[in-house]
Order: C-alpha cells, then structure tokens, then sequence
C-alpha cells in the first residue's frame, strides 16, 4: 500500500512578510524556507501509520521550483521512502496543483494520499477537497485526534486516523466540536495541527535521505492544460494598527475600557 | 449572465448566521459581477429552513434527501455542483465556516472552476480582496472563466436581515454511492455566547498553566463581561480548553467589540484571528511581548494577580 505525502515548500512561520513596493510579490531575500507545518504532520501521520501496515512505502510529492527539494530531503530524513518533485516555472493555482497531483498519485497508484489542510502562504485550504474531487475520492478533511498532544497517546506515537481494513475513521476539527465519519479507501485525508507531533529528524535519518530517491518531473510534460484560473494581481500591505497606550494598573484599565473606549 | 448561488447552511429549521453573511455578501457579488442571488439548500426534512430561507428574498433550490441528513463532502458536493450547473451560476458563493471550507473546493474541482478563499471584499471589475500569509498581506485576486466559486470571510460582511419576495423550488438529485459516513459529533457545550458571535471575548493562552485555572481564574472574567471565551493554540494543544476555542489562522476569526488578550503572546497566527477587533486589551506579564503592538490598552501584570482583580473592577462598573 502506497500514501501519498503532499510536501509544500513555504516561508518560515514565523518570518515577519513584507510586501515589495510594486506590490508584485513578497521579499524573499534571507527569507527562510521550511515544509508547511501542516504538511510536517500529515508526513509524521503517514509514518505513524506505516508502521502499523506490513509492506506500506510513504511518497511524498512536491509542486514547485527546484528549490522545493530541499523540503522533500527534510521528509525522507523524518523516515518517508521516497520523492518525486514536479517542477513548474510558472505559477500554478490550486487547481492546477491539484491536477498534477492527480496525474502522480494515479501513476504511483497511491491508496491514500495525506496533506495538510492549508498551505501557511497562500491560505488556501483548497488542494486537498479538488484532488479528491478529481480522483473521485471520498476525502476527510481537517484530521484531528480527541487527545491533547500532551497525552500519553500521543507520546506513544499512536496514529490519530485509525484504519481497519478498507475504511478509515477520522476525527475532524469543525465548528462547534469535534466529528467524526468514516471514510472508505482510498481517500485523501487533510490534517489539523491536532493530529500529531512531528518528530525531528535524526542525524542518521538526514544522512539516509541523501540517498534515498528523489525523482524529478517537469509539469510541463505531463499533458494537462494548467493555465492558471485564479491570478493574484496585487499585493498590499494590510491596514496597520495603531499601538495604544500601556494602563499602569487594573483600575486605570477598567475605567478607560468603560469611560474611554464604552466597550464595558 | 449568470447569477450568484449562495450554499445555505441551516439549523433546526432556520438559516444560520453565516448564512445570512453569506446574503449580504452575495448581494455585492451580484453589484459587481450582476445577475440575481439565489440558494441552495441541501439536507433532510428542509421545509421550514427552505421557507425561512426563501424569506430574505431568494429564490431557494431545494435538495432534500436521505443521503443528506448529515453534512458530508462528496454527496453535497454533487448536489450543489449539480445546481450550479443546471441553475447556470456564475458564482457559488459561502461562508468560510468548517463546512464552507470543507465543501467549496470540491465543488470547483467538479466544476472545473476556480476558487478564491476568505474574500473580504468585491472591487468593481470583479477582482477580489483576501487575506494571506496569516492576514499579514492582502492579495487581490481575479477568477478567470465561470463558474468562480468563492468563499468569504465571516467578519468582513454583516448579516443579512429578512425581506423581499422569495420562492422554493425542489430539486430531485440523488448522488451516487457515498464513500463516507457520518459517526458522531461531539458537540463543545457551553453557556456562554458563541466565539464568533460575541460582542465581547476572553482568550487565555499557555500562561494559565492548566484547565483548572481556566476554569477558576479566566472564567469569572469572561463571565462578569458576559463575554465569549477563546484561547490561544497552544493553549488548546496542552489541552487545557476544545479545540472550538481557538483563535487564529487556524481556529477562528473573531472581530468582537472588545477582545481581552490574557497571558497569550500574541505570534502571527493568534493575531490572524483578532486583530480586526475593535478594541484589543492585553495582559502580560512580559513588556516585550508582541501582543502590545496590536493592544490598545496594555497591562504589563501578572495575570494570577490581575485577572481577579479585574473581575471585580469589571463588577463594580457593571453594578454601575
Ligand atoms: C501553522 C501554524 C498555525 C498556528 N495557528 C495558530 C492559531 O490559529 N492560533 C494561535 O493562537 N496560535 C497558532 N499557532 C501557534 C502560534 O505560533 C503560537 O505558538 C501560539 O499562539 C502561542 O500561544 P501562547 O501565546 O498562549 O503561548 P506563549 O507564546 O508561550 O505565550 C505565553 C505568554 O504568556 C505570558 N505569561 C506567562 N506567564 C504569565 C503570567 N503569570 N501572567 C501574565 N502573562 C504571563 C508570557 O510572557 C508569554 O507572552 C500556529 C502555529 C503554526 C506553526
Ligand atoms: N505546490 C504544492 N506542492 C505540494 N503540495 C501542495 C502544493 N500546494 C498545495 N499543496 C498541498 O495542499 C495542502 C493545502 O494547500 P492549499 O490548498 O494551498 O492551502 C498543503 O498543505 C499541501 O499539502
């Protein structure tokens, strides 16, 4: 059986973004870039899971520039298997991520693909539902697990998607609560922050991953119509908020909330 | 041309808020893009959510069904593909809630069409605002081809309010064998007003160290305000609060009148989710922390020592 990991290469959470004066993209210089956070954890899920299932190889797929496989290394180190980078110069939507993705997971014949529910750039939350769409899949999106990442659960290391045999159950992040379906397989499965802790890679593990295979395809050669939908023409910085003053204790707070700002 | 599909969610029988943010968010697609706002429904026993629906002056296309009495992707993704299509929508449009998130780009990918996420605003000519990299840059995007299917942002527009002649129109549709099924919900229980409607929010972050001082210490706060409680992520991961109370890139947006920031840092992603509040007040106990760049009234404290006293400041105020 073969999951499909989807691995984006981003800018680092926590890299403050500034927009360039033209409003033709972001600054990139001495941006840092890591694999989507979301992404870190559906690859964690895939080897948690792999190790339950005799025989299971994780592949993790990227869309992008070359630079791209760098964040395929940084998952084979976690432990996956192998890569294949589908290199594209020009900037694709989500639904055309989502098309080539559907060209490599029916190629590789996989049985589950994994991603993460959101991509931390675009905040698109879109990849997951259209490939499944495309594939005529069922999918899950938004996996979560009912115990906190400070569980003893958790520690163990215990998957948060449980499957038996052909079916899936999947714990979903939703508003109001937490539900739970049951999906049949092969499904696309999107991951919350709540799935798992990813584990670091280890020395041994970077040093593996060198040689493990990492295969290169160019999107242009696959044969489907990628032309982008959806076009970004502009970039702004949004409205600033004006810093406010600091109160010096909470009588001096609770007067202005209720005499200055009337919010009490 | 076409017209403007609003997907409808709905509760015991009545149209809920987001739906209402998705009418008046409708109504400037169709300023921009023209034609007339209808809706699709889709469920199981929809007569009266149909009716109430039809009440704000749309015309209704009604899926009713076995296959839909629990919300679940591929079977209404079919249903609501399947109106577009024979409805010609130019644009299907929702709220960003959990089911919104979920259902829309399986409906673009069925139709062929492109989406945009969590619009906030329309622009003459069709272009279209949305927030990115957690709210710290705004794109302006434009959707080739139709249908455009797009999603909005639920603190960006106000509910709609009744009116205007509307009509039902049932629709027979059946979708081909569901793949998954619904098991169970376990529902957040709570007294208090909800997160996204509130008009006042309380949000605790890892600084209160457990549940226990949630319960004993933020909310006597919350509840001497009478406001909604929210808690930052890692908060919610430690689990000392449910998930449904997250505030951020990836829990909720809220744009509450006042929103009170207690022991939370104040990273990127918790202020993706607040920082369009009307007015931000911040305890903490560290003066760097980045919450007050965002605050408009900082208090550098310990919350152990503030917090109760502030609920009994808020008190007297409100004894008035
Ligand atoms: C992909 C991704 C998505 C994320 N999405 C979200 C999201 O949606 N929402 C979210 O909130 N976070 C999100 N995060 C996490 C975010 O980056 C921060 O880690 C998180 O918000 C920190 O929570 P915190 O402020 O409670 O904890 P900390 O950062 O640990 O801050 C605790 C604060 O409490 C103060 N403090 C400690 N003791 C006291 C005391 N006794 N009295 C007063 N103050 C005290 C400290 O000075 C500190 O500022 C996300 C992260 C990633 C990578
Ligand atoms: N270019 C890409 N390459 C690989 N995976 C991607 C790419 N774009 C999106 N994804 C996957 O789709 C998920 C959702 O992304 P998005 O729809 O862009 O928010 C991400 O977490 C990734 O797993």
């Amino acid at each position: 059986m073969k999951i499909l990991v989807t691995v984006k290469r981003v800018p680092d959470y926590n890299a403050i973004i500034k927009v360039k004066g033209d409003g033709s993209g972001i600054v990139t210089e001495n941006l840092k870039y890591v694999v989507n956070p979301f992404d870190e954890i559906a690859v964690e899920e895939a080897l948690r899971i792999k190790a339950t299932v005799s025989g299971a190889e994780v592949v993790l797929v990227s869309v992008g520039s070359k630079s791209a496989a760098e964040q395929l290394r940084t998952g084979l180190a976690m432990g996956a298997d192998r890569a294949v980078l589908v290199t594209s110069d020009d900037e694709l939507d989500s639904l055309g991520v989502a098309k080539v993705l559907h060209k490599v997971a029916t190629d590789e014949g996989a049985g589950r693909v994994l991603m993460g529910k959101l991509a931390i750039e675009d905040d698109a939350n879109q990849t997951g539902q259209m490939l499944a769409a495309l594939l005529d899949w069922p999918q899950a999106t938004f996996a979560s697990k009912v115990e906190s990442l400070e569980s003893d659960e958790e520690k163990k290391g215990v998957p948060g998607i449980a499957i038996s045999g052909e079916s899936a159950q999947v714990v979903r992040e939703v508003d109001g609560g937490l539900e739970t379906i049951e999906t049949a397989l092969p499904a696309v499965i999107t991951v919350d922050l709540r799935l798992n802790v990813p584990r670091y890679a280890s020395l041994p593990g970077i040093m593996k991953a060198r040689k493990k295979e990492l295969k290169e395809l160019a999107a242009g050669d696959l044969g489907i119509d990628l032309a982008p939908k959806v076009k970004v023409t502009k970039l702004s910085p949004p409205p600033e908020r004006q810093a406010g003053r600091k109160v010096e204790s909470v009588e001096e707070l609770v007067k202005a909330l209720h005499d200055e700002a009337k919010a009490i | 041309m076409g017209n403007i599909l609003i997907f409808a969610e709905h509760s015991d029988g009545k149209v809920t808020k987001p739906t209402q943010i998705a009418i008046t968010a409708a109504k400037q697609a169709a300023a921009v893009f023209g034609g007339e706002c209808e809706a699709v429904v889709v469920g199981k026993g929809l007569d009266a959510a149909a009716a109430d629906l039809a009440e704000y002056g749309l015309k209704v296309h009604v899926v009713d069904g076995d296959a839909f009495e629990h919300y679940l992707a591929d079977a209404t993704a079919a249903a609501v593909a399947h109106v577009a299509k024979s409805s010609g929508a130019e644009v299907v449009l929702a709220t960003s809630t959990a089911v919104g998130k979920d259902l829309l780009p399986r409906v673009a990918a069925l139709l062929d069409a492109g989406m945009a996420t969590d619009v906030t605003d329309f622009e003459e000519g069709g272009a279209m605002q949305r927030p990115i990299f957690a709210g710290n840059v705004i794109a302006t995007v434009e959707i080739a081809g139709s249908p455009k299917i797009v999603s909005v942002r639920a603190t960006a527009f106000d509910p709609a309010a009744k009116g205007g002649s509307g009509s039902t129109e049932a629709v027979s549709f059946t979708p081909e064998g569901t793949k998954t099924k619904f098991v169970s919900f376990s529902e957040t229980k709570s007294d208090r007003p909800v997160l996204t409607d509130a008009s006042i929010v309380v949000s605790g972050g890892r600084a209160l160290k457990s549940g226990e001082n949630f319960k004993t210490v933020l909310e006597p706060l919350v509840d001497a305000l009478g406001a909604a409680m929210g808690a930052s992520r890692a908060a919610v991961d430690a689990g000392y609060v449910p998930n449904d109370l997250q505030v951020g890139q990836t829990g909720k947006v809220v744009a509450p009148n006042l929103y009170v920031a207690v022991g939370i840092s104040g990273a990127i992603q918790h202020l993706a989710g607040m920082k369009d509040s009307k007015v931000i007040v911040a305890i903490n106990k560290d003066e760097e922390a980045p919450i007050f760049q965002v605050a408009d009234y900082g208090l550098v404290a310990d919350l152990f020592k503030a917090v109760p006293e502030m609920t009994e400041e808020v008190k007297k105020v409100r004894a008035g």
